[in-house]
């Protein structure tokens, strides 16, 4: 009763919840919804976004924010594209590593200006989002890297499947994950970005190196958009100065704060986030299905993102009185 | 027993100085292993700083520490630690997100960043840590909602985790019930007979006899005297402590004392202050002493309606008051000067004149919108009467120096034209020019026929300040001594709790 009670009460129960209350309501209308084929099309909006979830989910653990991240995908696909360009006979898989460096580097600018000058990470990311997405535009002259340039290989890993006919780039979004999870859970460096994030005053007096923590913590943040960056060029065939990656910071965060990470520093797990993106794509794949219109899709999927947050707070609540009640 | 105790520690000549003010002056302090040495002394005495350069967490001005005869260098918190020595803060610190498994251990792991956490080493550790001080708590739970007392008990078992010689608990005892006490009480004697040694700071001279060896009396920064606690007397510990030599300042001229402005009967509020009645006239200056804790702020916050108390009368002018927030008190005429000046008493950010008009915002606007020049006049006038040291009006209040801010938060109250002022530590960390000014100042509201409630914990204020001085210890009022017979030694015997206290 009370292991049965103490899942109940967790975040991803909840989302559980949510998610097959969301899916059976829209599979009334169309039934088309609760097919295979439809779990495709969901798993296939999510990819870079749960990438992408993952970064956040460590900084916010770590009491940051970091808001340049659709920016650092734009940039680093823009570099990726840009070398297939000039470089046609470059072996594809080069753009891997070029990405993840280049989406590394420009997180390591984020917790450098962090630590050095002691700024509010919103601040600093605030900034860094219009200055890398204008370096886009400057390095690629505001122009788009067309279909043509991105190598077939590449965009072949969001069609074909080494396994299960799950494509490449959803398994690495998971592989992702559960790295995350590994590092979050299993690494001193996870329990020190938690302990920071809980208490960043008593953090130095335990001996933890609070600027290395936080410089990692953005580094880190940054290689996985660069991943997603070279990701969006697999995905999509394109790269654009202005499109590519814009507002990707807050579906990000909408995922990551409804999958249940605190704001506030030193809560969130991997299996929330991971929940909380899927709840989102569910929503993204139904409203074209529903035959919303485009225009409308933007509020829709903001109330959404709403309703999902009171929903979990009142239950929550209700919840650990109940508990509270039964204790005493 | 017999033989000569070996020395765990000896400090020599330790001092610390804070933006110029010598806190700590020349200490020498020899430990033993496997003592339980007291370390008394007034509020500001220099126990708590002593206590944290030990631990790293400050690095002294000037002086050495041999810990077994060769000399360290205690950097920071985690070189205290790998040394042996552990702080327990009174409201331990803690990662509230973390279990408490990992709070039992954090600091303690070496490794990489990227190295794996041995979560069943930890678990099983932390388990035997906590079995060894006799609690039984699930390790793997957040560490937030755990009580104070079980807090502390993560913290001992942290300093078990890192085999500590040397545990400070800086005033453990104090948020602690009589029970929780005794379990603390009984895991200190256990860990004495481990051989190791504890410093024990605490304000309650009962707890120091029943449990420590030695003791140690600070006073002004200094090492005053360090005795066997058998061979010495609750007098003279008391005398020790204090001897501080009168400052010069004398109040100019006792103001005429009127009708009553405040009567107070049986105010409580439990868990903070019991059973608490006065009266105060229009013209008099009462001082409401005792010890950091002992509820005097308390009562000040519930007779401005912040924390209102639970039972009780309060009755101003003669008629019944019922005060549930401080608009409330406002409109009868109090007036409330914080302690925590940067927490409750300005708005940082804003303007000197914004700072002075806050609580009039009908004076400044007679027609529902702000008059500038109205403000600007009120406030200038202020700003003249008081002194007020500043560069300019619009200046944001935070610039000014501390005394200059404090002179505006009175400033600020005054125009709201007050019967009666509650000041609490109006003078705390303001130098001492500003400080004689304020003495002044306070003379002056009372010989205007204010009624004024000024909580100090510096006792010559009290002395050369009051016409009465009322004690608190442990949320009671244990003392009321008209100025004539007020000494420092009196009100501190009845500032430090000595009997035990029924909860």
């Amino acid at each position: 009763m009370t292991l049965v009670r103490s899942i109940l009460l967790r975040r991803e129960a909840g989302i559980v919840v949510m998610i097959f209350a969301f899916c059976l309501a829209v599979g009334l209308y169309k039934p088309h919804f609760l097919t295979v084929q439809s779990l495709r099309i969901i798993l296939l909006l999510v990819p870079l976004i749960m990438i992408g979830a993952m970064a956040q989910m460590l900084v916010l653990v770590a009491r940051h924010v970091d808001l340049s991240i659709g920016s650092i995908l734009g940039f680093s696909a823009m570099v990726v594209g840009l070398m297939y360009r000039e470089f046609p006979d470059i072996y594809w898989l080069v753009g891997f590593p070029v990405a993840i460096l280049t989406g590394a580097f420009l997180g390591l600018g984020n917790g450098l200006l962090v630590t050095i000058f002691r700024l509010p990470s919103i601040i600093v990311t605030l900034g860094t989002l219009s200055l890398y997405r204008g370096l886009t535009f400057i390095i690629s002259d505001a122009r788009q890297i067309n279909r043509s340039v991105i190598p077939t290989e590449l965009k072949a890993m969001s069609r074909t499947s080494p396994i299960f006919d799950i494509p490449w780039i959803i398994l690495i979004a998971f592989g992702v994950a559960l790295m995350t999870y590994v590092v979050a859970r299993h690494t001193q460096l996870g329990r020190q970005i938690y302990a920071l994030g809980s208490n960043p005053e008593a953090a130095p007096l335990r001996g933890i190196d609070v600027a290395k923590v936080t410089l990692v913590v953005f580094t880190l943040a940054g290689a996985l958009s660069g991943l997603a960056g070279i990701l969006y060029a697999s995905r999509w065939g394109f790269v654009n100065p202005s499109n590519t990656g814009a507002g990707f910071e807050f579906q990000v965060i909408a995922a990551v704060v409804i999958g249940g990470v605190s704001i506030n520093g030193g809560v969130g797990t991997v299996s929330g986030t991971v929940l909380g993106v899927l709840l989102l794509g569910c929503v993204s794949a139904a409203l074209p299905l529903l035959g919303i219109p485009g225009s409308t899709q933007n509020a829709i999927y903001g109330a959404v993102i709403l309703i999902a947050l009171l929903i979990d707070r009142s239950v929550r609540q209700r919840g650990v009185t109940s508990l509270s009640r039964a204790a005493s | 027993m017999k033989r000569e105790p070996s020395m765990l520690v000896e400090a020599r000549g330790i001092s610390k100085q804070f933006g110029g003010v010598e806190v700590l002056s020349d200490v020498d302090l020899d430990l033993h292993a496997g003592e339980i040495h007291a370390l008394l002394g007034e509020n500001g005495a220099g126990k708590s700083t002593f206590a944290k350069i030990l631990a790293g967490v400050h690095r002294p001005t000037r002086g050495t520490l041999k810990l077994n005869g060769s000399k360290v260098d205690v950097t920071n918190p985690i070189a205290a630690q790998k040394l042996g020595i552990a702080l327990i803060h009174q409201e331990p610190i803690s990662f509230p997100d973390l279990s408490i498994a990992e709070n039992i251990v954090m600091g303690r792991q070496g490794g990489g960043l990227l190295s794996r956490v041995p979560w069943a080493k930890i678990i099983a550790d932390a388990r035997q840590y906590l079995d060894m001080l006799g609690v039984s708590l699930d390790v793997t739970l957040p560490m937030r909602g755990l009580s104070i007392a079980n807090q502390q008990m993560v913290e001992i078992a942290r300093s078990l985790a890192s085999d500590s010689k040397l545990i400070i608990m800086d005033e453990p005892t104090a948020p602690l019930t009589p029970r929780e006490v005794d379990t603390l009480f009984n895991i200190a004697r256990r860990l004495r007979e481990e051989g190791r040694t504890i410093i024990f700071i605490s304000h309650r001279l009962e707890e120091v006899r029943m449990l420590c060896d030695r003791v140690t009396i600070f006073r002004d920064g200094a090492h005053i005297s360090t005795q066997k606690i058998d061979d010495i007397s609750d007098e003279d510990i008391i005398k020790l402590m204090i001897g501080r030599t009168l400052k010069k300042f004398m109040r100019k001229h006792v103001a005429e004392i009127g009708d009553i402005a405040m009567e107070v009967s049986e105010l409580s509020r439990p868990g903070a202050f019991e059973d608490v009645s006065f009266t105060l006239r229009r013209g008099e200056i009462i001082g409401l002493g005792g010890l950091v804790g002992a509820g005097r702020t308390d009562v000040a916050r519930a007779l401005f309606g912040v924390e209102p108390a639970i039972s009780g009368h309060i009755r101003i002018n003669g008629v019944d008051a019922m005060i549930h927030t401080p608009t409330d008190a406002i409109d009868l005429g109090l007036a409330f000067v914080p302690e925590d000046r940067a927490g409750h008493g300005i708005f940082a950010t804003l303007s000197v004149e914004h700072n002075l008009t806050a609580a009039v915002p009908g004076k400044i606007a007679p027609s529902g919108f702000i008059s500038r020049s109205l403000e600007r006049e009120i406030s200038r006038k202020a700003v003249d009467d008081l002194s007020i040291r500043l560069a300019s009006l619009r200046q944001p209040i935070a610039e000014l120096s501390g005394g200059n801010q404090q002179k505006a938060i009175l400033a600020r109250w005054l125009l709201t034209e007050p019967d009666i002022l509650i000041l609490d530590e109006p003078t705390r960390g303001i130098d001492i020019g500003v400080k004689a000014e304020f003495y002044d100042m306070i003379g002056d509201l009372a010989e205007q026929g204010r009624a004024i409630l000024l909580i100090s914990s510096e006792l010559p204020e009290l002395l050369s300040l009051c016409d009465r001085i009322l004690v608190m210890s442990e949320g009671r009022i244990t003392a009321e001594i008209p100025r004539e017979e007020a000494t420092q030694e009196n009100i501190m015997q009845a500032a430090v709790p000595r009997k035990g206290v029924a909860a």
